[in-house]
């Protein structure tokens, strides 16, 4: 397996970028992921308007793959409504679990799929989708 | 140390692997693999009191191993010595069987703050439920546990103290005779874990005055599922059982029934009688090779692994800076690079570490530590080890360096 298949530049980047790991000011809810083997720990915070997510941010920490996948999640969840977010995490565990029929499927993830291939790394799924599951149980 | 290696078939056919976990599990030399096929092949039967040769056999060899395992840590009698299937469940009966029936309201658990979690959640649950009060012994400078905490925290409330010998995370050997001297001193009972310190120190419970000890084959080069509950006679003799049903019985009637004497009365059900086997064998191996041909193997390992690390200024190690308070294992973390990625990337060249929190939440939380990466050896690994794992944390710190800019 190549390194450079699994630590993307997306995840590299998204790994050390502040863009969305901050407090919100009055987040609307709050919602604490973990994982307690390895420690990857994330705090998401959510602003909604109606159904539509305005914003969402995230603080914590653990391993790059656990905070640039959250990160990424942010991007692009902003803005989307609850079932499309819930759309997205569906599509997102699928790729991650090798579940998905098409391509073409996963093509609304857009940055995300750079972890596609975390599904060769059993041990690191978890990593993955911690924020994904974290964000299902905020709706 | 490289003809001991030979015996290690997962390793000699995997020629490029580096196992740097033996803390977890350790790898089985051919003996201890041969002897479970040959039990199946040979002496397969369920002990007790069948009347024919077979079953005579399989007793025999559970008999046999007991009385390897008093030997290996001085024991005064085989019926002090019941078996489990590891250190987890050994632990777990004596809170359950011990622990909830002798300590009362107010009375104090004292643990140190570096232990496993299968030596805080069962006293948890005895704390909890007796209203007992768990308190804990913290470090002085450089992960030693603190003689002030000892001294003061024991106390003549103090009913049992449970501390392993060598701690899994940090590797760091506890000073087990002073803990063991304080807690007589108020009457205190004394569990000590020897998970980790069994496959490389010698224990004495006899000379020590260890009421408990407790340990699991599967980290001794023995067999997983099997493992020892060391107790006192005259504490095992007045504890419950644990676990209920055939092989532990001396009369069932309706309503009532009396059991066996130690130390069969905490073996209920089938026994894991191959692993048993595979167990005695691998006491046998280790005796072989001798504890002290084991020390010094691993210290100048030590020695090797810690002089390697510190050339590198990206590792922080969470060592005691004399050794000699070390056994076989080591935390270190790597700036900026988070263990679980550290631990994916060294398995890409076939390097297997330990990353993670180690069971040792309290422990993290003290140490104000997310997780750590530790590495720990055994009796088959060599210098070209370290030095396959330190070229890896170069290409670790080179691939962070690179894909963050």
């Amino acid at each position: 397996m190549d390194l450079n298949d699994i630590y993307t530049d997306i995840i590299y980047e998204h790994n050390t970028s502040k863009k969305n790991k901050r407090k919100l000011d009055n987040p609307d809810l709050i919602k604490k992921g973990h994982n307690p083997s390895c420690g990857d720990e994330i705090e998401l915070s959510i602003k909604h308007e109606g159904d539509i997510i305005v914003d969402l941010a995230f603080t914590g920490q653990g391993c790059a793959i656990s905070q640039a996948s959250t990160s990424v999640m942010c991007d692009i969840v902003k803005g989307k409504s609850k079932s499309e977010a819930l759309k997205l995490m569906e599509t997102f565990i699928n790729m991650i679990k090798n579940e998905y029929k098409s391509e073409e499927e996963l093509e609304i993830l857009e940055d995300a799929i750079a972890f596609k291939n975390i599904s060769k790394m059993p041990g690191r799924v978890k990593c993955a989708v911690l924020c994904w599951y974290t964000l299902k149980e905020c709706m | 140390m490289y003809d001991i290696r030979e015996k290690f078939p997962l390793l000699t056919s995997n020629s490029n692997l580096v196992y740097l976990d033996t803390a977890s599990t350790s790898q089985k030399p051919d003996v201890v693999i041969n002897s479970l096929s040959n039990y199946y092949l040979k002496y397969n039967a369920n002990t007790g009191r069948a009347p024919y040769k077979l079953s005579d056999e399989s007793t025999n060899i559970v008999n046999e191993t007991r009385e390897k395992v008093k030997r290996l840590i001085n024991a005064r009698s085989n019926k002090e010595v019941v078996f489990t299937s590891g250190t987890t469940l050994s632990l777990n009966i004596i809170a359950m069987c011990y622990g909830m029936y002798n300590i009362k309201e107010g009375d104090e658990i004292v643990l140190a703050i570096s232990e496993h979690h299968s030596n805080i959640i069962p006293w948890q649950q005895v704390a909890s439920a007796n209203k007992a009060v768990i308190k804990y012994i913290y470090f002085e400078d450089g992960y030693k546990l603190s003689k002030k905490d000892i001294e003061n925290k024991i106390t003549i409330n103090t009913k049992i103290v449970c501390v392993a010998h060598i701690s899994n995370a940090l590797g760091i050997i506890n000073p087990i005779e002073d803990i063991i001297t304080k807690a007589k001193s108020v009457g205190a009972r004394v569990v000590i874990d020897s998970a980790q310190s069994i496959a490389h120190r010698t224990i004495d419970v006899f000379n020590l005055d260890i009421d408990f000890l407790v340990f699991s084959g599967h980290k001794m080069y023995g067999p997983m599922g099997i493992g020892v509950l060391y107790g006192k006679e005259e504490l095992l003799s007045t504890m419950k059982p644990h676990v209920y049903g055939g092989g532990m019985v001396q009369h069932v009637e309706k309503y009532c029934t009396s059991f066996l004497d130690i130390p069969q009365k905490f073996e209920g059900g089938t026994m894991n009688v191959a692993s048993i086997y595979g167990l005695g064998v691998a006491i046998d191996f280790i005796n072989t090779i001798g504890y002290q041909t084991i020390i010094e193997h691993e210290r100048e390992l030590f020695e090797y692994a810690v002089s390697s690390l510190k050339k590198l200024d990206f590792i922080k190690l969470l060592i005691n800076e004399d050794i000699s308070n070390h056994s076989s294992a080591l935390s270190f973390i790597v700036e900026d690079i988070h263990p679980h990625d550290i631990g994916s990337i060294l398995d890409t060249k076939d390097i297997c570490i330990r990353p993670g929190k180690h069971c040792c939440h309290p422990l993290m939380d003290y140490l104000g530590v997310n997780a750590t990466c530790r590495i720990s050896f055994g009796i088959y690994n060599n210098k070209t080890d370290i030095d396959r794992l330190i070229e890896g944390l170069h290409l670790a710190k080179e691939l962070f360096d690179n894909g963050s800019k």
